[in-house]
């Protein structure tokens, strides 16, 4: 099992729970869509399961590494070279060109390798971007390598945030189909955080969350 | 309508209360020093102008004799003849170290003066007139005079200046032992109609008009100018602060005066309630300001007035009073700048279209702004130069200052920029490779903070290398001028006479020291007499000479003259000085006098006894084994009962010389502290209104595995490697300004040029301050990123913004 979540529990200060007892796993190259309305806790659980926020109760198991015995840096550790991730909003390095941030993860993580960096450029439609920087290219261009950066790292987990949330309908067709067929290429396992009941459905599984548990 | 517009913009600041606080801090130390400066100097000028009223000074002609004091024989004869004049007696007197000025007047004939009406209502007026007549001095003064057995009794006056004893021109003759001398003749108004013409009764006397007496005001003008260079200095440093601030606040609101705009509220009215805004807040900040300086100023004036009173002999008193002319115009400073730095903001804003997006970025400035500001810097370069070489003097020397430091500074985000490309063409690693280009994008936000840092430090280098070329200068010159092993001063003409014959043959030398005072068209000039002796010629220190210097001066055919009278009277060997009307002598060389702010000249002893018979000898340097000078010294006061400051040693006499000199850069070295404080302040400001800014940019490195110790880390680093290239470009900027200092500024200000020394050992502790003050002032956003919730961070990344 690649990730595992069991009786996951987290409340925001001033005590509103946002999860309770959340429980579900993902399996090696697996796909997973989690669905749900505003504020029903999706991108928490997803942060839970990148190791950028810590929960109240319960266990989140990455590859094996329990992620409540880690510290700060081990939680850093873990992102840099286990976890790769795509946001709504791109989050992209704006003082870096669309090759350097491409390639940016990959170097932190020490799995630089050029050629698969050129080649996941060249199925992105990115090569003759690469001298831009990010706000010279349009939203559609700046998630494609936001993917890119992501897959880069060859990463076990890919946790994706709304990755369409942003771009109109043919932009947000286009990039799912990329990530999709990217994912699928490589191995990876995908969570995917989504409203739409259609990107959902395109993935091997969905789970819904509903006032902070699973329905 | 107007109180919700005014409720929806103040509520900004109640979000934002650092901000709030940076900006009032910012108007604050821009008013307060600047302020500060102006009330030492106000109040130094209130001084003088005091001292003038009370003295009667620079208000009537006055008549001199250019060969030195007036035989009474003149004053006699002009009376007899009808002028209506008033005799007035001054000279130096020291107690306990201290020297004291007195002025002896004839008490009928001369001008009413405040202080001598106010002691006429308290005491006999005969009392003042008759033996043993009366002392008039300040309270303080009095104290001193009245611990003095030998002295008449003191009447205390409030309208007398500090360090200035008041007496009947009897009792003055007394004091400085110069009986039926006359200093000058003050020509009263009224003149009887026929009276025969000065040149029939005393042709050697010359009238002067109150307009070409050189007074305190004139003499201490540079040293006023140097000082409010500096306030106006930290002045623009604090308005950075503003600037940076407002220019945040203001892109802050974008979204919120797009809302306003759209609620239909005009344009026209949003700019004139900021502008009140903006009004409200410069007040405030200059209030905080104003009390600030009164107290730094409260702080600074007694070593200003020390040095003032030692340099110059300027009447000013240590004390501040509160002028409501220095609180306006301090206000009236506060608000101009806070205008003047906002400016650009509230143009911007005025100019910002309905449908404009509520985006940060746009406040932090772009590539063309920077090659536009970079533009104007090689624009005031130019202009400095310029109006150095065209308009010249000292109003040309401060225009390229100004021109070298505005044109620099501007030219500083472009370097830096050029700079921060280079390092990261070369870098290799993820980390560092981000580090440097988040380096340049963070560039515009911190350009004005590093300008001030710029400005500052090259304040430090340029002040730091003119003061320590000036102390090593002087030190130096103090050994060649300072040969004697001993200087003494005996308490009269006859007593002199003795020492000289018992010292004799016991010393190598004995050094007469006498002088008279002159008067030339440039100023006051005091004339020296020496005895041919090798001490002279081997130390005496000539910047300019004749092959025969010396020979030509102890023969009595030429004079040498000290570099001020050289550069005011532009007189260089070979050209003439005129010492009164019948005498002229060749100028043989020029010599170095640091400190003093008096044309000097020196002759042989000979020619100083033809120019001016009858000069007491009461003062010596001594010559001799430098072991024996301790044991002398004691024999001496012993034999001859001196005092013990009637003897001094060399070592002693540097050691006094040095005192002052250390004091009279007090106040510039405040000065220069307080500037590299407040531009450490602004990069501390600017790195904390950046804080909400930084955000995005940490949040995805974080995201894709750095963790924020390391972020912290390289926050820091990031602040010290831009406080460090600003240094690295702020030294030879110092360094060119210690130039315009040493060889323009001062020459036209104090009449002396110094040669420049380098010193590295100041620089490297310069440049590890700079370091510490860029760390200290990343240390709380560091600290604050350390510290931060993974949730603020989380923020960065959550859909529902």
């Amino acid at each position: 099992m690649l990730l595992s979540i069991e009786h996951v529990h987290k409340t925001y200060p001033g005590g509103r729970p946002v999860l309770q007892d959340v429980s579900l796993s993902l399996d090696h190259g697996q796909t997973l869509a989690l669905t749900g309305e505003s504020g029903s806790g999706k991108s928490t659980l997803l942060n839970l399961s990148a190791a950028l926020d810590h929960f109240d109760a319960g266990e989140i198991t990455l590859d094996g590494i329990a992620l409540s015995g880690l510290d700060d840096s081990g939680r850093a550790g873990l992102r840099r070279k286990h976890v790769s991730l795509v946001f709504q909003q791109f989050n992209l390095i704006p003082s870096l060109t669309v090759a350097q941030n491409l390639s940016f993860h990959a170097r932190l993580a020490g799995c630089h390798d050029p050629d698969w960096e050129a080649h996941l450029a060249d199925r992105l439609g990115l090569s003759d971007l690469l001298s831009r920087f990010p706000e010279r290219v349009s939203g559609g261009q700046q998630q494609r390598v936001a993917i890119g950066r992501a897959m880069a790292v060859r990463p076990k987990l890919l946790l994706a945030d709304e990755p369409t949330g942003n771009l109109d309908e043919t932009a947000s067709a286009a990039v799912l189909d990329l990530m999709l067929s990217l994912v699928t290429e490589s191995g990876t396992a995908l969570l995917l955080v989504t409203h739409s009941q259609d990107i959902a459905g395109q993935l091997d599984r969905r789970v819904h969350l509903a006032g902070g548990r699973i329905q | 309508m107007t109180a919700a517009i005014i409720q929806a913009l103040t509520s900004h600041w109640r979000s934002h209360w650092l901000q709030l606080a940076t900006l009032l801090i910012g108007i604050a130390l821009a008013t307060g020093l600047w302020s500060a400066v102006q009330a030492i100097n106000a109040e130094a000028r209130a001084s003088y102008a005091r001292a003038n009223a009370q003295l009667a000074l620079g208000q009537f002609d006055e008549l001199r004799d250019p060969s030195g004091a007036i035989p009474l024989t003149h004053y006699a004869d002009l009376r007899r003849a009808g002028w209506q004049v008033a005799a007035v007696l001054e000279g130096p007197y020291r107690i306990q170290g201290r020297t004291l000025r007195v002025l002896g007047v004839d008490m009928v004939a001369y001008p009413a003066l405040p202080a001598i009406t106010e002691a006429e209502a308290e005491t006999d007026p005969a009392d003042i007139l008759t033996a043993p007549g009366r002392l008039l001095a300040s309270a303080e003064l009095a104290t001193l005079l009245q611990a003095q057995a030998d002295l008449p009794p003191v009447l205390i006056t409030t309208e007398l200046p500090p360090d200035v004893i008041l007496t009947d021109i009897g009792v003055a003759e007394t004091l400085l032992d110069a009986p039926g001398q006359i200093s000058r003749l003050v020509v009263l108004p009224n003149q009887p109609r026929s009276v025969p013409p000065l040149s029939e009764i005393a042709p050697d006397l010359e009238r002067i008009s109150p307009a070409s007496q050189v007074d305190t005001a004139q003499l201490t003008d540079s040293f006023h100018l140097n000082l409010t260079a500096f306030g106006m200095l930290s002045f623009a440093v604090g308005l950075f602060i503003v600037n940076g601030t407002v220019g945040l606040a203001f892109a802050q609101r974008r979204g919120m005066i797009r809302t306003l705009r759209a609620l239909g509220v005009s344009m026209r009215r949003l700019v004139w309630l900021i502008l009140a805004e903006l009004t409200l807040l410069a007040l405030i900040g200059g209030i905080i300001g104003l009390i600030l300086g009164f107290f730094l100023a409260g702080a600074l004036l007694p070593d200003v007035a020390a040095t003032l009173r030692g340099l110059y002999g300027a009447p000013v008193t240590g004390q501040l009073t509160l002028q409501p002319a220095w609180a306006l115009a301090g206000l009236g400073m506060a608000l101009g700048g806070t205008l003047i730095a906002s400016a650009q903001a509230l143009w911007r804003l005025s100019r910002m279209p309905l449908l404009a997006g509520p985006s940060v970025q746009a406040w932090r400035g772009s590539g063309q702004g920077q090659r536009l500001a970079a533009y104007c810097g090689l624009a005031l370069l130019v202009f400095g130069g310029l109006a150095y070489t065209t308009v010249g003097g000292l109003l040309g020397g401060f225009a390229l200052l100004a021109g070298l430091l505005t044109g620099a500074a501007l030219l500083l985000p472009l370097c830096l920029s050029i700079a921060l490309n280079l390092c990261a063409r070369r870098a290799r690693g993820p980390v560092t490779q981000w580090v440097w280009a988040d380096m340049r994008a963070q560039l515009p936000g911190l350009s004005l903070a590093l300008m001030a840092l710029l400005l500052a430090l090259a304040a430090n280098i340029g002040v730091g290398t003119m003061v320590s070329s000036f102390r090593l200068t002087f030190v130096g010159w103090l050994d060649q001028r300072l040969t004697s092993e001993l200087y003494l001063t005996a308490e009269s003409d006859q007593q002199g006479r003795e020492i000289t014959q018992w010292l004799e043959p016991q010393v190598t030398a004995i050094l007469p020291i006498r002088n008279v005072e002159l008067a030339h068209e440039t100023g006051p000039l005091f004339l020296y007499g020496v005895v041919d002796d090798p001490t002279y010629r081997q130390y005496w220190p000539l910047i300019a000479r004749t092959d025969d210097s010396w020979d030509q001066v102890m023969s009595g055919d030429a004079v040498l003259i000290n570099e001020q009278l050289a550069r005011r009277a532009d007189l260089w060997p070979g050209d003439v000085l005129r010492l009164g009307p019948n005498h002229q002598l060749p100028v043989a060389g020029v010599y170095s006098d640091y400190g003093n702010p008096t044309g000097q000249a020196i002759v042989s002893m000979m020619q100083l006894d033809l120019i001016a018979p009858g000069q007491e000898a009461r003062r010596f340097g001594i010559r001799l084994d430098p072991n024996r000078a301790t044991e002398l010294a004691q024999t001496l006061r012993e034999r001859f009962g001196l005092a013990p400051q009637a003897v001094v040693q060399q070592a002693a006499m540097k050691a006094q010389s040095r005192a002052i000199f250390e004091k009279t850069f007090v106040v510039t070295s405040a000065l220069n502290v307080l500037t590299l404080g407040v531009a450490g302040f602004a990069i501390l400001t600017s790195l904390l209104t950046l804080w909400t800014q930084r955000l995005p940019q940490i949040a995805p490195v974080w995201a894709l595995g750095l963790d924020r110790a390391q972020l912290a880390r390289l926050e820091l680093s990031r602040s010290a490697i831009l406080a460090a290239m600003t240094a690295c470009l702020a030294l030879p900027l110092g360094l060119i300004l210690a130039w315009v200092l040493l060889a323009v500024i001062n020459v036209e200000a104090f009449g002396w040029r110094l040669p420049m020394y380098v010193f590295p050992w100041d620089w490297l502790v310069l440049f590890l301050l700079t370091l510490v003050a860029a760390l200290a002032a990343a240390a709380l956003p560091a600290l604050r990123l350390l510290r931060l919730p993974p949730a603020d961070l989380l923020r960065v990344f959550a859909n529902e913004r």
